[in-house]
């Protein structure tokens, strides 16, 4: 509680960190990694319905009884579940970044 | 109702409410109330989000979607998968480090202002109040059926628990009753699963092989087409699936019970696999119940295909499976609701009363009470609502509320977060025309209208032909607030820049104070 109080008197100066080269950077990796990924995958998932509704590529045996359309929705799942995971790894490397940001603004003299 | 039936739902009755009294002492402020203290950790929370996610409509629906229309049916499973991407890439992450209780509260750190705080709380609470009846509904006719009481007595048994669990233990309460549930699920789906596979020899060949002559549609049956022979409305709903889902005001809410926006992203990946292989389970349940209870008893004891999973556990397990599987759909229906009780309170105790009424100026114990006081409100709208509902066909409401969540919030959210330009009156905009286009969009299509009686809420033809009106009405929140935000001059860089670096550094004043 202690230090909430303390904290209350202090202010940041966002534009400070905002001005920042390497902040400008991470924002900018950070966005294109992350659309780009989700373009991806928001394709490849509305590829689905497109194409069992406008052709029958996907209504074709695949294995046995099996037909395509299970071996894509597996696909789905198995994206989904590793682009999560590539999530996380890149995201711990932005933490690092910005943790370096934050120490950057601190040692530039940025609370007084 | 059997010795066994009898004694599964005691438990389940017995051990969450001794979850709620045990809550109940760790629940004092606003933020235990809400939030449960931010205390929940990665693999908690990520059971909890799954648990939220496993509604019956998840449970039972998709069971039973399967059952009757083979691959159209697992479309369901695929959609709410993949929507957790949108959630982890896009929204998790700026929505932890910016909120507090609500969504308002995220989009208020940037335009502080009390239209926009309503806007968004008037948006939560139609979404909440839609997906509850909706719930409320299908819980009421399915204790019914399984319980052999009165529809009323049902709903009021379901609305008595989750005001108890939400009233005495807030969110811890709710969460804990989530992760209890998710685990009871998960184990009844692998059981039923198991004893599936078993019918087939433990063979995936095999099972596909007997599926594609077990059900009168042949073949056709493992492709699909059964149920969506539009392909724009086909899109439609899948567009609202994966898109909706990040709007949902109760899993937003979920990302405010952690205590960073690391142990957010953790609680994603546990939900993802455990949802995940869950639906994965759901073909094995829709399968089963196919073959082994058949497409006639299915529609037979309901038209929706809902009684297909408890079926199939009677078919397969006997009384003591059917018995356990019914008391599990039980304690999902407990567990989803008092989730939405919670997410609608927040709404209307802390953004309506709160934040524009009492203009922030409210005492912690204000405004615990104030908490306590809207979710007995929201519960109470909801169960009188459903009370009047029952011969309503309302099982639309539930993609109505993800058409709503992903129309009105997805918009306002991205907005929020990516871009420089966009300011109050585009806020407002955008999600008053995702509001207001999914719900007349709904009010003109074949859910409410149908030139058949009974098929409908009224007779009529429909103006529109799509079961989801998404495909409209997504665009046209984004382009709503696209317009409105060119039409105002207003703009605010500098407010810009501090939520960019808020979102994308998580920096707080506890990070500089030492």
């Amino acid at each position: 509680m202690a230090n909430n109080q303390a904290s209350k008197s202090i202010v940041i100066d966002y534009d400070a960190i905002a001005k920042q080269e390497s902040f400008k950077a991470l924002v900018r990796k950070k966005n294109a990694f992350l659309w780009s990924i989700t373009v991806f995958f928001l394709a490849a998932y509305m590829l689905l319905p497109i194409l069992t509704s406008y052709t029958t590529i996907l209504h074709q045996k695949a294995i046995g009884e099996v037909t395509w359309v299970w071996i894509y929705a597996a696909g789905l799942f198995i994206m989904t579940w590793s682009l999560c995971h590539l999530y996380v790894a890149k995201a711990n490397s932005f933490d690092k970044e910005a943790k370096a940001i934050i120490a950057e603004y601190e040692n530039g003299g940025g609370r007084l | 109702m059997s010795p066994i039936a009898i004694f599964f739902f005691v438990a389940i009755v017995g051990l969450t409410l001794i979850i709620t009294w045990w809550a109940s002492k760790r629940t004092s402020s606003a933020t235990d109330f809400y939030t449960a203290g931010g205390g929940l950790t990665g693999w908690q929370n990520g059971l909890a989000i799954a648990g939220d996610y496993l509604s019956a409509a998840s449970f039972l629906g998709i069971a039973g979607a399967v059952a009757l229309f083979g691959f159209d049916g697992f479309f369901f499973s695929i959609g709410y998968l993949v929507a957790y991407l949108v959630v982890l890439y896009i929204v998790a992450e700026p929505l932890r480090n910016l909120g507090k209780f609500t969504l308002a509260d995220m989009i208020t750190a940037r335009f502080n202002n009390s239209k926009v705080r309503g806007t968004a709380a008037l948006s939560t609470i139609t979404i909440v109040l839609f997906y509850m009846i909706a719930q409320l509904v299908g819980a009421g006719a399915l204790i019914q059926l399984l319980l052999g009481i009165d529809y009323w007595v049902a709903v009021l048994i379901v609305g008595v628990m989750m005001t108890t669990y939400v009233l005495f233990g807030g969110m811890t309460a709710t969460s804990w009753v989530q992760i209890i549930k998710a685990c009871l699920l998960m184990l009844g789906t692998v059981i039923i699963s198991f004893l599936v596979l078993k019918e087939f020899g433990f063979s995936i060949s095999t099972m596909f092989t007997e599926m594609s002559t077990a059900t009168d549609n042949g073949a056709a049956y493992l492709n699909p087409g059964l149920k969506y022979t539009n392909g724009i409305d086909t899109i439609s709903v899948l567009i609202a699936l994966v898109l909706g889902t990040a709007g949902l005001p109760h899993i937003l809410m979920r990302f405010f019970t952690v205590k960073d926006a690391k142990t957010a992203r953790s609680s994603v990946i546990w939900a993802t696999w455990i949802v995940g292989l869950f639906y994965v389970l759901t073909i094995f349940l829709g399968f089963g119940a196919a073959a082994f209870v058949g497409k006639e008893d299915i529609i037979a004891a309901n038209a929706a295909g809902n009684m297909a999973a408890p079926l199939l556990a009677e078919a397969l397990g006997g009384d003591i499976l059917f018995s356990f599987v019914c008391a599990v759909a039980f304690a999902t229906i407990l567990a989803v609701v008092a989730g939405l009780v919670l997410s609608g309170a927040s709404a209307l105790s802390h953004d309506i009363y709160g934040q524009i009424i009492k203009k922030g100026k409210i005492t912690e114990k204000e405004q615990v009470l104030a908490a306590r006081i809207g979710s007995i409100t929201i519960s109470v709208v909801s169960i009188l609502l459903a009370l009047g509902a029952q011969t309503l066909n309302v099982a639309f409401l539930v993609s109505l509320a993800f058409c709503i969540a992903g129309s009105a919030n997805l918009p306002v959210i991205i907005y929020t977060i990516y871009w420089k330009r966009f300011n109050t009156a585009g806020a407002v905009t955008a999600m008053l025309t995702g509001l207001i286009s999914a719900l007349i969009l709904v009010a003109v299509s074949p859910n409410v209208w149908n030139p058949v009686e009974g098929k409908a809420i009224f007779v009529g033809n429909p103006l529109i032909m799509l079961t989801n009106p998404a495909i409209i009405s997504v665009p046209l929140g984004f382009l709503g607030g696209f317009i409105g935000t060119l039409l105002s001059k207003e703009s605010d860089e500098a407010k810009y820049r501090e939520v960019d670096v808020k979102a994308n550094t998580g920096i707080s004043v506890q990070d500089v104070s030492h």
